[in-house]
């Protein structure tokens, strides 16, 4: 499975507004390139990430070729209750790779 | 391909460049100091440093049953944040049982065909990539540490060819790194070239990559032939500038524009 | 002729023929075909297929690039919207069009009062300098937008040889 960084705080304070990081590999291949011998070189992307808290989503985001090789996507989230966040990527070729991180809020 | 000892030989004759042009020690920095904030911001934290997935790679490879002899470099080593510790700080390193400079990626393959009986990894291969990222990420913020008495022969054969003039616009890399380091040309500030961020990411790449490959990238600018990877030159070169770097710090893994 | 004389006399050629080289992308290999920029009239549709005919006002969103670009394979892009992030009143889209990539789109989120925050960063490719635009969604249907010109300095994507 591709290889993830996740970056968020173990505690929270509840009601308190916590940043979440995440890096994956990935070449995000833009599908508008051509090798040299003239060929189009298919396009491979991740094309979906989603975050899920204790299973309810917090954050969806649709990314384009536009997007750099190995995504970093940091986006926020409100610390409601201890559990489980669950950050799933998708894309083409059948890609996907999920990640989960443990937070205690109190 | 040349020996070592041809090398040698080939490049003392070479025209040289005025050692006079040479870096002050004092006046040594990292071309990390000439970078955007945003660009620094994204080496030194390492959730956001894309190099660190290849730190990863290799923290899993490292624990990898590998080879004919189905062992793992933990199996000798064990863990490498201990092991390998100031590894990377003073490669190249001299190898006497081949009598000849080896490189951080050529002294794990090494330990590939004559530990784990198993295949090199190809020079630029994510793995190996991984593996060096790994170990060299070990050194991070030690000072480079340059055996000079036993690489002598091979620093000035760096320097000589860092100083001679090739390829199509007989240039030398003096004339970028010691001449006009720092100047600005064609909106690219022209950096001191040291090698402390290898492996590194770097945005143009768009993945990591190693000392040859950026070698392989200047080369091409002189309109020069790239030298094959392992080549003796660049373990020379490598050689010469860990050598003008000694005492800088290691930031591996870098991220560079 | 001394190394040193050959140092000093060489110097302003050498200066011109770094400059030639690195200005050639010197350091890179030459370029494989490069796709074309996308048209105005695709940007264009690009907004509309977000918006429809819903006015957009400038405002409320701040799109934070830096303004000189150091490599346009991997630019921080940061969007911040001023919502409280309610129930009630809150950020529910952010979209990034840049209008000279040869397609516009970026990236759409879709956020929500969980979302606690409308602050979100990436790292996007420009292939050339250009305009780029941060286009928001509030809960209440109104779209707000801001647009910053970034200069890029070295092409993005297309050096690779493959
Ligand atoms: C069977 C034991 C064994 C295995 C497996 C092994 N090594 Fe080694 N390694 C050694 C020995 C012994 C040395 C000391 C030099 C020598 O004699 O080859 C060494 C030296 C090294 C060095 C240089 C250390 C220094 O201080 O200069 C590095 C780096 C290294 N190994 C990396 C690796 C990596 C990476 C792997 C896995 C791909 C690995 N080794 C697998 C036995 C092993
Ligand atoms: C035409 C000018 C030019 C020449 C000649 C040149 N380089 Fe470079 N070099 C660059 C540029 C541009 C960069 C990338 C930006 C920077 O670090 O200056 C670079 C980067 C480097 C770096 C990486 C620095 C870092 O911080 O990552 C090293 C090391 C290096 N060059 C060594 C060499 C060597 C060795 C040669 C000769 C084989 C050479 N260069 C020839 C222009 C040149």
């Amino acid at each position: 499975m591709a290889r993830a960084l996740i970056n968020a705080p173990a505690r929270a304070r509840r009601g308190s507004v916590i940043e979440i990081k995440t890096l994956i590999s990935h070449i995000m291949e833009t599908g508008f390139r051509y090798t040299q011998t003239g060929q189009a070189v298919p396009r491979d992307i991740v094309t979906d990430f989603t975050a899920t808290y204790n299973g309810e989503e917090v954050f969806r985001a649709r990314l384009y070729p536009a997007i750099a090789a190995n995504p970093f996507i940091s986006f926020h989230t409100l610390a409601t209750e201890s559990g489980t966040i669950e950050l799933k990527w998708t894309g083409d070729n059948g890609f996907s790779a999920t990640e989960q991180v443990r937070i205690t809020v109190e | 391909m040349l020996r070592t000892a041809q090398l040698i030989v080939a490049v003392s004759l070479a025209v040289a460049l005025a050692a006079s042009e040479e870096i002050p020690l004092s006046e040594r920095h990292s071309s990390y100091q000439d970078m955007s904030a945003e660009t620094r911001a994204m080496q030194d934290h390492d959730a956001e440093n894309p190099g660190m997935l290849w730190v990863l790679d290799g923290e899993a490879l490292w624990q990898t049953k590998a080879g004919k002899a189905a062992i793992a470099c933990a199996g000798c080593h064990g863990d490498a944040e201990t092991s390998m510790k100031g590894v990377a700080a003073r490669y190249p390193a001299y190898d006497a049982r081949r009598g000849t400079a080896i490189d951080l990626a050529g002294r794990i393959n090494v330990c590939r065909t004559d530990h784990q009986q198993s295949p090199e990894l190809a020079r630029e291969s994510r793995d190996l990539l991984a593996l060096t990222a790994l170990v060299a990420r070990q050194s991070h913020g030690l000072p480079i540490d340059s055996d000079e008495a036993r690489l002598r022969p091979f620093i000035d054969a760096g320097r000589a060819i860092f100083t001679a003039r090739q390829g199509q616009l007989d240039l030398a890399c003096a004339h970028c790194h010691d001449a006009n380091r720092g100047k600005k040309l064609a909106g690219i500030t022209l950096s001191q070239g040291h090698p402390t961020g290898y492996p590194l990411y770097r945005l143009e790449w768009q993945t990591l990559g190693s000392l040859q490959r950026r070698l392989r990238n200047c080369l091409i600018g002189m309109r020069a032939e790239p030298y094959a990877y392992g080549a003796p030159e660049y373990i020379a070169l490598e050689a010469y500038l860990m050598w003008r770097a000694r005492g800088m710090p290691l930031e591996s893994p870098a991220v560079r524009p | 002729m001394s190394a040193t004389d050959d140092g000093k006399k060489m110097t302003r050629r050498e200066v011109l023929k770094i400059t030639g080289a690195l200005a050639l992308g010197g350091t890179a290999a030459p370029a494989a075909v490069s796709p074309a920029a996308a048209t105005p009239a695709e940007m264009q549709a690009a907004v509309a297929s977000v918006v429809g005919d819903v006015k957009v006002t400038q405002g409320r969103v701040k799109l934070d690039i830096p303004p000189l670009v150091e490599n346009g394979n991997t630019v921080p892009c940061t969007v911040t919207v001023e919502s409280p992030m309610t129930a009630a009143d809150h950020v529910r889209a952010i979209h990034v069009f840049a209008e000279r990539n040869p397609q516009p789109y970026v990236i759409s989120a879709t956020l929500g009062p969980r979302t606690g925050r409308a602050s979100i960063s990436v790292r996007m490719r420009l292939r050339d300098s250009q305009t780029v635009l941060a286009i928001a969604q509030m809960s209440d249907g109104s779209f707000w937008s801001d647009r910053i010109n970034v200069i890029v300095t070295t092409g993005a994507c297309l050096e690779d040889v493959l």
